[in-house]
């Protein structure tokens, strides 16, 4: 595997605003990588200059391992599926479709014939004469992916696709992208705000934060060793304990928080850092006995059954829901009783608190 | 009971008003109408003398009208062209580059459309004879073009306002260049307000006579050939080839209006 696409160093500012800050991505052949990360943090920016629609304000992008700045839209062998569609108003479904083809000068039979087979597979077979506005969102998102899929670009930018889409044939068309993606071989860099869908179909993700790359891994690493804390809390449900390392020893850390103490276990920290502690909802343990070496009591407050799974909701004395997460059909104490938090040590990621170095620092000092 | 009277009253009342905006708008057309086939031949031509159709043959002898209607035609089609490719482009360059004073010169537009024709007739004469071009037809289609363009800019312009421009980028994502981009997309897009646009123009051209008296030289045109000769009242031939050019324009609104050109474009298909 080499990689097809890979941005180095690449900075855009609007004006003032600093939208895209000092990326790096290398993105592999023939790879699902998702751009995952909140409204306006920069993931359209990415795509567009990937596709050539912006251009970067500083730092080059490589494709098939040749650098794209000189280089118009039309040029690039990428297509895009935009977010907001962008059909052509004036077109029929199939002219709609065929159009990448007709400017590639590919023979009329072969148009006809690759148009029927895309649009049997995103199923659209008998809307070729009607125009765009006669389409619900759905088929007009269709139509937007099929007609980009049609080209067989050696990559795909995809951006959110499947937003418009009700859940059933959301889950349908994400097998079929996927399914599509390995048959034809195509590189797919992919746009969603949905952490489950990220999850489900990347090969790696890649998590953006303000212009950031935050984080780049396989769904799991990026499940389980989140490396911030906005890592940490978009992907997923967690529960977050911020505070001073109170004892550190061969990685095992205790850490004092408002309410009590807690532990977990990680390397490269400092005595009395203050840090992050993320624990996953189905990591978390109620005890109706203190657990050694964690104090913290809490007020079991609510059940929610969520089909197969249980969420449990308890109550710190400062007010924080501590969630936790049980199958169906197993015990859970009852509403109202007084429990003891904790988990396995291995279970909890800890986290440095770049934001806090400052506080930290002040803390630290000794005081006049 | 009551109601239901004073209900009927009401719409009586909207039809008779009704009634009264049209007999407004379409008597003196009918006058024209009526008045080209009437049989007298005294000046000033208005007593009833009986039916003919006399006028519509002299007409064709009359070439110095023919002749003014024909340029009216010619300068209107060119100066419709000209005036529309120049709107279009300057419309969407407008639209599409920012740069410093374009607010500006958006305002700046408006003025060859609210100040009064003769000032722009003068301002036109004053230019074509400072650098000496001859008044004829050359000044006359320039002066044309010159207060047709921002009509077109805003007619496209109104047009552009509901343009999503990243359909544009998906033609060049999809391997169109710009040019065809331009015309595959963006030209049959803007096809309706580019379309609006000439209408005007080429409306504004035929009738326009306060601009056109000032830089015509010795070329006369329709309204202008019309304007002279109503010293003596309106010939019953102009009211003749009024009433021709009032058929024209109605066999042009009713194919444009109906379904004939979307039929072609099915069997097109
Ligand atoms: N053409 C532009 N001019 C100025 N600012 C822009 C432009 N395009 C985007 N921005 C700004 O850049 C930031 C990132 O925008 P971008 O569209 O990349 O977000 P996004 O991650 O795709 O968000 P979403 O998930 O809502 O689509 C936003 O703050 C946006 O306001
Ligand atoms: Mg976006």
């Amino acid at each position: 595997m080499s990689s097809i696409v890979q941005l180095e160093g690449v900075n855009k500012y609007f004006g003032k605003n600093h939208v895209v800050k000092d990326l790096n991505l290398s993105v592999e052949e023939g790879e699902f990588l998702t751009l995952l990360g909140s409204s306006g943090c920069g993931k359209t920016t990415t795509l567009r200059m990937i596709a050539g629609f912006e251009e970067p304000t500083s730092g080059s992008i490589l494709v098939e391992g040749q650098a794209v700045e000189e280089k118009e839209p039309f040029e690039r062998n990428v297509n895009t599926v935009f977010q907001s569609y962008a059909l052509f108003p004036h077109k029929t479904i199939y002219d709609n479709i065929a159009y990448g083809l007709k400017m590639k000068k590919v023979p009329r039979p072969e148009i006809a014939q690759r148009v029927k087979e895309i649009m049997a597979l995103v199923q659209l077979t008998g809307f070729e004469e009607r125009y765009p506005s006669q389409l619900s969102g759905g088929q007009k998102q269709r139509v937007a992916i099929a007609r980009a899929l049609i080209n067989r670009p050696r990559v795909l930018l995809l951006d959110e696709p499947l937003g418009a889409l009700d859940l059933k044939l959301r889950k349908q068309m994400q097998l079929e992208l996927k399914r599509l993606q390995r048959k034809l071989n195509i590189t797919f860099i992919y746009v969603t705000h949905d952490q489950e869908e990220a999850l489900t179909m990347s090969d790696r993700i890649a998590v953006m934060h303000d212009g950031i790359l935050d984080q780049l891994g396989t769904p799991e690493e990026i499940y389980e060793q989140p490396q911030t804390k906005f890592v940490a809390t978009f992907i997923g449900e967690t529960n977050i304990f911020e505070g001073n390392i109170k004892e550190l020893a061969m990685g095992r850390v205790a850490v004092r928080i408002e309410n009590g103490v807690i532990r977990g276990c990680g390397y490269g920290f400092s005595r009395n850092e203050y840090i992050t502690v993320s624990v996953r909802p189905e990591k978390m343990r109620f005890s109706p006995v203190p657990v050694k070496g964690f104090q913290l009591e809490a007020q079991v407050k609510d059940y929610v059954y969520v089909g197969s799974v249980v969420k449990c909701i308890a109550v710190l004395q400062n007010g924080m829901e501590i969630k936790m997460d049980r199958l169906a059909g197993e015990e859970l104490p009852e509403p109202g009783s007084i429990i003891h938090p904790w988990w396995e040590e291995k279970d909890a990621v800890l986290l440095h608190n770049p934001e806090n170095q400052v506080l930290e620092m002040i803390d630290s000092m000794p005081l006049v | 009971m009551k109601r239901k009277k004073r209900e009927r009253n009401r719409k009586r009342l909207s039809a008779l008003f009704c009634a009264l905006v049209y007999l407004f708008l379409f008597l003196p057309i009918s006058v024209i109408v009526v008045n080209s086939m009437n049989a007298t031949t005294s000046k000033p031509y208005l007593s009833w003398k009986g039916f003919t159709l006399d006028w519509y043959v002299k007409l064709f002898d009359n070439s110095s009208l023919l002749q003014s209607f024909g340029n009216t035609m010619v300068i209107a089609i060119v100066s419709t062209l000209l005036a529309t490719v120049i709107g279009t482009l300057g419309a969407v360059g407008m639209y599409r580059y920012k740069f410093k004073g374009k607010a500006l010169l958006d305002g700046l537009l408006y003025i060859p459309v609210v100040i009064p024709e003769i000032v722009l007739g003068i301002s036109l004469l004053t230019i074509f004879a400072l650098v000496d071009i001859p008044r004829g037809m050359l000044t006359l289609i320039l002066a044309h073009v010159t207060f047709c363009v921002p009509y077109v800019i805003f007619n496209v312009r109104a047009r552009l306002a509901g343009y999503d421009s990243s359909i544009e980028e998906a033609s060049l994502d999809l391997g169109a260049n710009r040019i065809r981009t331009f015309f595959e997309i963006t030209l049959p897009v803007l096809a309706p307000g580019i379309a609006g646009g000439a209408l005007l123009a080429f409306t504004l051209s035929i009738d326009d006579v306060i601009i056109s008296y000032f830089v015509n030289g010795q070329t006369k045109t329709f309204p202008l050939k019309v304007m002279e000769s109503i010293k003596s009242g309106v010939a019953p031939d102009v009211n003749a080839l009024s009433t021709l050019i009032l058929l024209g324009t109605i066999v042009l609104v009713v194919l444009t209006q109906s379904d004939l050109l979307k039929i072609k474009k099915k069997v097109k298909r």
